[in-house]
């Protein structure tokens, strides 16, 4: 069977119930897809086991190439390209520099880290989204298993699991 | 789910054991020695042959113990005042989180009258050795030695008396400053107290007024006691920054000692419902409080230097130009600054105790050396320096605040048992 076409969903109303579930769900040897809640619910990463995001690490990369680069254009413009005395001090006046590094440093930190999330996300400008459900804009919770993922265990199985986990409904959705 | 702090024994109390007792004593022990090898040394040493130069004003081997003593008093009192600051400011913000290391908060307040009486009597015992401003002959128009811009200054520290006489202003305000810090303290402690026995939630609020108060009084007396006792010793110099930058000084250098001894504290088994998570938001208020440090120091330093007026560049000139002091300048900025920023900038960095202990404990290492370079250029010039002198006061006095903080947190529960937000506190999860 072809990944990402043909998903199971369990309908929550509750987020604490939703909470227990994902745990009880997880813990019955069924892989979830991803869980889409109207609002973001605390600790829903956690019980899903989910790793926390390297978004830091690309920040920081970021962050530096803004310092780097900052600091090597001021170099190059006030002592090389063209050399100018300003307020007496030296060409390479570095504490001159400081405050146009700072600003660029948090530039290019914030920017990339937008752009990078951007892409790790899949959220460029002509992506069609997929509604799993039109309700978890709304009121409800909506854990997503993709079948393809769960072939050792029958359809029929995780649909009662889902169901005795507390989900009020469970649906199928098929994309083409 | 509800109650989950019932688990919690909330009736600890610190125990200062003997052992621990007796290694701070040791410190204070090998402090005492150093101190005492220092003093020698500076007695037998001599720095004759820079004496005859510096015209006339001959330099004595006790004018460096007074500036220690001058660093030392400023720097701690600022640990301690820091303590009860930081206490209020939960108050005053509603924090729910640290409501079970408030306590912890404010043990530091301790020190404050310790401190304050210390400082009053190394005023009047170093006097003319530490402020320029306190000669009579400067307030003179007879004398050679009349200095306009001192005497322009004069009645803030002479008034209502005449200028050059009694300082009477000077130490109306340190006697205030420390008064009303203490009254504050006692009352927090109090309050706090009363909780314990009483519950309820009326307590809190109390609590929460006292704090405003505290913090608007703080806000002045903080700004205003740092140019007292730090700015003024570079008399002709001002820089209008100047209380915020001692504030910063104080602030995260307070803010590290209350980590550590959170992490002392969790270490020995106590507070066990303070985990990581806590941890993380004290080493976050460590680190970003680092970044403010050095804003506001390198705020200082750029203006001065990009406009590079003689007055008030001359503050900077005394030290980067010193052989003596130049180079800590650079040791200042990599302990206060680069170091802490780099080492804590990782999200595992603030939740494990390992990286948290180094940091603050160069930390509070770093900020010495910050006062010290505060203090020494402007009253020792190239007399000064980082030796045995400095090194064993500033043990002495380490371990004579660890002994009455420790001292003081002994004395009673170490978690407000019927503070409101102690469930919230529990549940804190980032």
């Amino acid at each position: 069977m072809e990944r990402d076409k043909n998903f199971i969903l369990g309908v929550y109303d509750d987020e604490d119930v939703l909470l227990h579930a994902v745990s009880e769900v997880r813990t019955s040897g069924v892989k979830i897809h991803e869980v889409y809640t109207p609002y973001p619910v605390h600790g829903l990463e956690d019980v899903l086991g989910y790793k926390r995001s390297r978004l830091p690490i690309a920040a920081f990369l970021f962050g530096m190439l803004g310092t780097t680069l900052a600091l090597t254009m001021q170099l190059y413009m006030m002592r090389f390209d063209w050399p100018m005395i300003i307020g007496g001090k030296d060409h390479a006046a570095i504490p001159d520099f400081i405050p146009v590094t700072f600003e660029l440093t948090v530039l290019l930190a914030a920017f990339g880290m937008v752009g990078v999330f951007m892409i790790s996300s899949n959220l460029k400008p002509w992506a069609q989204p997929r509604i799993f459900d039109l309700r978890s804009t709304d009121d409800k919770h909506i854990m997503a298993i993709d079948i393809a993922n769960n072939t050792s265990m029958e359809v029929a199985k995780i649909q009662e699991i889902l169901k005795s986990s507390g989900a009020t409904e469970v649906n199928n959705k098929s994309f083409e | 789910m509800a109650h989950d702090v019932q688990h919690y024994n909330l009736d600890q109390k610190f125990d200062f054991t003997a052992a621990t007792k007796k290694s701070v004593f040791t410190v204070l022990i090998i402090g005492a020695a150093l101190l005492v090898i220092g003093i020698l040394m500076a007695i037998f040493g001599g720095h004759h042959e820079e004496a005859a130069e510096a015209g006339g004003h001959a330099f004595h081997w006790y004018e460096r113990l007074y500036a220690n003593l001058w660093i030392n008093n400023v720097y701690f009192t600022g640990i301690a005042i820091i303590g009860v600051f930081f206490f209020a400011v939960q108050y005053a913000a509603q924090a729910g989180w640290s409501a079970p290391i408030s306590r912890v908060m404010l043990s530091f307040g301790n020190w404050l009258p310790y401190a304050g009486i210390l400082m009053i009597v190394t005023f009047f015992v170093a006097n003319h050795d530490l402020f320029h401003w306190t000669h009579a002959y400067l307030f003179d128009t007879n004398s050679p030695e009349y200095d306009k811009i001192i005497d322009g200054k004069g009645a803030f520290f002479y008034w209502p008396m005449a200028k050059g006489s009694f300082p009477a202003f000077y130490i109306l305000r340190m006697v205030l400053f420390f008064g009303f810090w203490v009254f504050f303290f006692n009352k927090f402690k109090k309050i706090s107290a009363q909780e314990d026995q009483l519950g309820g939630t009326s307590h809190w609020f109390k609590m929460r007024s006292w704090s405003a108060y505290f913090i608007i009084f703080f806000a002045v007396s903080s700004s205003i006691s740092a140019w007292d006792w730090v700015m003024s010793i570079d008399t002709h110099w001002f820089s209008t920054l100047f209380g915020w930058y001692v504030f910063s000084s104080w602030f995260v250098s307070g803010l590290s000692a209350i980590t550590l001894l959170v992490i002392f504290l969790k270490s020995r088994g106590y507070l066990e419902m303070v985990n990581e998570n806590h941890v993380h938001d004290l080493g976050k208020f460590v680190f970003g409080f680092t970044i403010f440090w050095t804003y506001l120091w390198f705020s200082q330093f750029l203006l001065i230097y990009y406009a590079n007026i003689p007055e008030e560049s001359v503050y900077f000139i005394e030290r980067l130009s010193s052989d003596v002091y130049g180079p800590y300048i650079f040791v200042n900025l990599a302990m206060n600054f680069f170091l802490p920023f780099l080492i804590l900038m990782t999200r595992d960095a603030k939740r494990h105790g390992i990286f948290l202990k180094l940091v603050c404990t160069l930390i509070i290492a770093g900020h010495w050396v910050d006062f010290f370079l505060m203090v020494q250029p402007g009253t020792l010039g190239h007399n000064g320096g980082i030796g045995f002198m400095e090194i064993g006061m500033f043990l002495v006095y380490g371990s004579a605040v660890t002994l009455v903080v420790l001292g003081g947190l002994a004395k009673g529960n170490l978690i407000p048992k019927n503070h409101p937000m102690l469930e919230e506190s529990y549940h804190h999860h980032i």
